[in-house]
């Protein structure tokens, strides 16, 4: 079992090593740590904005999504959605958003892990985290995709609007609106901590491959299997 | 051990990212605002110059109309690009129309009215079926009375400077004094006065709000008595009551009000002391002469007999003093309200006399409290008086007598501190920020700009106690009001001279013509004032107004919250809230619980029978400025104004049968003429509706 383990969470640094280099074996531990910050902080801001402008709203309505709430003009926005069959914003993506924070914490702390892990299932580790702002795009155009395309057919307005996929990113429209969007701080603080964990990893590799392997070494000097 | 130690560490660190946690949160939040907000494009504010090209393109259009130089400049000075806000509102009384309205300087162009005194169908005043809380508001002793003729303005005051907070507006008419509340803009209480049936010199506010002033005018017999006019003197009495205003509730504290008795002489305008005269109010009088006209037995009719002596009495009161008498238990209640009489307000030293030059209209204290100034009507003079002779005289105990009554009477001399010709039939004063008063000319059609003396003297480059100039106006002015003019600290710049007449300024509307709301530019020094706007008022005839900085006020853009109740400044637990919607009955009480909102009412069928007691609650649950709905029942005279979160409660006799449509009376949406629905009253019988079918026919 301990060897199983050993051959998980590999070589431990020996002291005088740490010593003599600390740069090196601490530099994938600070950047792992920097990137689980920064993945928690993204919690407390915003992941998506959307702005829709028309005549009527001279300082525009705007919609923001953080990973577990909507803020911003929603009750408005539902209101006008209602004229052409669309659901509640707060039915979408329920779900995501009553787990998010666990995830993130979650994701925080399995990073957290990859930085005792001295092996490649180090990666296996932080695989949520790297995926994490990829994954928040791709629900979200999933769920802007599935409202936009099931309208009401007895709305007021669905003789006038056919159901339409809404703009993600970027400039779009319906009816008298335009429609912008695009990411918000919290998504971009997601971002940089995918980024510095894959960077964390390089450093990481460069530091746990010649102790692992020197632990090999000495396991098979010694005969017994790694 | 490692593993124990970096346990420690991970706890020390999660300590760590709660507290970065929680700092940025407060971060998120304004970063959430400002946040993917497009900058959007705003007026051109850039400094611009003219080229040869748009030189002669301007020079074109005054031409072709007919404008000369300045007024292309006053043109300027005015006009406001579409989305540019006003500097200042005025709140100008509206007269006999009971309303308030609230006009943009320096563009002149009417924002809107607020209904006080009068039914206004707009703003659903009066129009939310039986027991409305408008309609009872309005009632005298019971009955109905549907128009008021509101007098004078006055903003709620901090320190002596206008806060923004709440306005006061009287009646008349009827010597009621109402209260809005500048939040939402609306009326929220109208207070009786019980002791006179008209009054005039309503409303003015001590310096810090702690009571607004209602001063009476034509003397009564008090309490709504009667009495011959032969009694005149013996029944006959004025009077002046302090509002108590309890601020956070923003209502009257009616128990803690009380009132002054005053000799049967014709009380006028009031004004609050403010700085050195802190403490004490000024109130005009005529007819000391006490004159009962009486013009068909061939006596003089009272606009001689009023104005036969020289000298009328310029009423001096120590609020404090009074306060403290009230305090002290020294009232009498006269129709069960707290007066005190003559005889306490002499022994107490409340109220002293000052003879004015006769017939004056207004008295206005200067910023400082140091001068009031009365302006004569029937004399060309202003005559200024000296706080500190006031005192100084007071206290030395110098009397020049006492009236019929035993109020004793200042000398004149020493407590006048000048007198100051101005022209023919001057009424009424403001103040600016450079030293000079402003005094409107009835008589000369003119607004004349004076210099004060004391600390003001060295603001402008004038010899103090002197006419400067003299602007004309459009005609018959009567009020004039300078930009926070008159308050401990006046801006200056702009000055409206109210025109009682306005004859060939506008095209001729029929024999009955607007008021004439002229804009004059007080900025320069000097004999510099051009008259720079005429503004047509057809809706009354307005008396005083007051103009306040805009961004004093603290507007609500729509209700705090839905299902807010303006009657009471509360969350209405009654509300309809989504969801809760229906139609109950018990009995022959039918309940209907409604919600508005884009673009429909829920439910839009609401069947009762003929007879039933109908309590219908509608909540408008919308959040967006400018969302306002409407809802009316044609034939049972009711229409609300449902404003963004307004939650409003009516009650009536369904004793009409028939099939009534109702419908949002507010263009809300582009589905606005669907947002309608049926009430249908079930007739008691099959003859009552054929009755109800047939035009013309009354059911009941
Ligand atoms: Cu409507």
């Amino acid at each position: 079992m301990s060897r199983l383990i050993q051959a998980i969470i590999g070589p431990r640094v020996p002291a005088d090593e740490l010593r003599s280099r600390p740069a090196r074996y601490l530099t994938p531990t600070f950047m792992f740590m920097v990137a689980r910050i920064l993945l928690l902080v993204s919690v407390f801001f915003p992941y998506w904005h959307m702005e829709l402008e028309a005549p009527q709203y001279p300082k525009g309505l705007y919609l923001t999504a953080y990973i577990n709430h909507l803020s911003g003009d929603v009750r408005e926005i539902d209101g006008l959605n209602h004229y052409i069959g669309m659901r509640p914003l707060g039915e979408a993506a329920k779900f995501e958003r009553s787990v998010a924070v666990w995830a993130v914490i979650a994701m925080f702390l399995l990073v957290e892990g990859a930085a005792f892990v001295h092996t490649r299932w180090a990666v296996v580790l932080a695989i949520p985290a790297i995926a994490f702002p990829a994954g928040f795009l791709i629900d979200l155009y999933f769920w802007m995709r599935t409202f936009g395309l099931n309208l009401d057919p007895d709305a007021p307005l669905s003789s006038s609007v056919k159901p339409f996929v809404p703009t993600v990113l970027g400039e779009g429209g319906i009816g008298q609106f335009k429609t912008y969007a695009d990411l918000g701080s919290g998504y971009w603080l997601a971002v940089a901590a995918a980024v510095l964990t894959i960077i964390g990893f390089i450093f990481h590799r460069r530091a746990y491959k010649p102790l692992f392997e020197r632990m090999h070494r000495e396991a098979s000097a010694k005969g017994g299997a790694p | 051990m490692r593993i124990s130690s970096s346990i420690r560490a991970a706890g020390r660190l999660a300590i760590v990212l709660a507290l970065a946690g929680s700092v940025l949160g407060i971060f998120a939040e304004s970063a959430d605002a400002q946040e993917g907000r497009r900058r959007r494009t705003g007026q051109d504010a850039r400094p611009i110059e003219l080229t040869p090209e748009q030189v002669t393109q301007i020079t074109k259009v005054a031409n072709d109309r007919r404008l000369n130089s300045d007024d292309l400049i006053a043109a300027a000075k005015t006009f406001m690009p579409s989305g540019r806000h006003d500097e200042y509102v005025l709140f100008s009384s509206g007269g006999q129309c009971g309303q308030v309205f609230a006009i943009g300087v320096p563009s002149m162009r009417l924002l809107r009215s607020i209904a006080v005194f009068t039914p206004e169908s707009w703003q659903g005043y009066g129009f939310a079926g039986d027991a409305d809380p408008v309609t009872e508001s309005l009632k005298i002793n019971g009955y109905p009375v549907l128009w008021g003729d509101t007098h004078h303005p006055a903003l709620s005051e901090t320190k002596g400077d206008y806060d923004g907070e709440f306005l006061f507006i009287g009646d008349k008419a009827n010597a009621r004094v109402a209260v809005i509340d500048l939040r939402d803009w609306e009326t929220k209480q109208i207070v009786k006065n019980p002791l006179t049936i008209s009054d005039h010199g309503a409303a003015f506010v001590t310096p810090n709000t702690d009571y607004v002033i209602e001063g009476g005018q034509y003397a009564t017999v008090l309490g709504y008595g009667y009495a011959p006019p032969e009694d005149y003197k013996k029944s006959y009495r004025g009077m002046v009551t302090l509002w108590k205003f309890d601020r956070a509730k923003g209502r009257f504290d009616v128990p803690n009000s009380f009132a002054l008795e005053l000799p049967p002489y014709w009380q006028d305008l009031a004004d609050a002391g403010k700085n050195a005269s802190d403490g004490f109010f000024f109130i005009n009088s005529f007819n000391v002469e006490m004159a009962t006209g009486g013009v068909e037995k061939g006596n003089p009719p009272f606009e001689a007999g009023a104005s036969k002596r020289d000298m009328d009495y310029l009423h001096i009161i120590d609020w404090k003093k009074a306060e403290a008498a009230f305090k002290a238990g020294k009232a009498k209640p006269i129709n069960g309200f707290p007066v005190l009489m003559l005889d306490t307000l002499i022994a107490d030293g409340i109220l002293y006399f000052a003879p004015e030059p006769k017939s004056p209209h207004g008295v206005d204290v200067t910023p400082n409290g140091q001068f009031m100034v009365v302006a004569g009507k029937l004399d060309p003079h202003v005559t200024v008086y000296s706080i500190e002779k006031i005192k100084a005289a007071i206290a030395s105990g110098k009397r020049a007598g006492s009236d019929e009554y035993g109020v004793p009477i200042l000398d004149f001399d020493s407590v006048v501190e000048t007198q100051v010709e101005l022209g023919l039939g001057p009424l009424h004063t403001q103040f600016d920020d450079k030293g000079y008063a402003y005094t409107s000319l009835f008589l000369d059609s003119a607004v004349a700009r004076w210099t004060l003396g004391g600390e003001y003297a060295k603001l402008n480059p004038e010899q103090p106690w002197k006419l400067v100039t003299k602007t004309p106006v459009h005609y018959n002015i009567g009020h004039l009001c300078a930009a926070e003019g008159d308050t401990v600290s006046p801006d200056g710049r702009f000055l409206v001279s109210m025109s009682k007449w306005s004859v060939d300024r506008f095209l001729p509307t029929g024999p009955l013509l607007p008021q004439n709301f002229q804009l004059i530019d007080i900025a320069a020094t000097g004999t510099a004032m051009p008259v720079i706007y005429d503004s047509p008022i057809g809706v009354g005839e307005p008396h005083y107004a007051q103009m306040i900085k805009a961004d004093k006020l603290k507007t609500w853009l729509v209700y705090p919250e839905i299902g807010w109740n303006p009657h009471t400044q509360k969350l209405d637990p009654n509300a309809p809230k989504k969801g809760d919607e229906g139609v109950t009955r018990q009995g022959n009480k039918v309940l209907v619980k409604m919600t508005a909102v884009r673009s429909h009412f829920f439910p839009e069928h609401v069947e009762v029978n003929e007879g039933d007691e109908v309590t219908w609650r509608i909540t408008a649950i919308e959040t967006a400025q400018d969302a306002t709905h409407g809802f009316c029942i044609g034939g049972y005279n009711i229409n609300l104004s449902l404003e963004p979160g307004e939650y409003t409660e009516f009650r009536f006799i369904a004793d009409r049968p028939g099939t009534y449509p109702f419908y949002c009376t507010e263009f809300c949406s582009a589905l606005h003429l669907e947002m309608m629905g049926y009430f249908h009253v079930k007739p008691k019988t099959p003859v009552a509706a054929a009755q109800a079918i047939a035009p013309g026919t009354d059911s009941r």
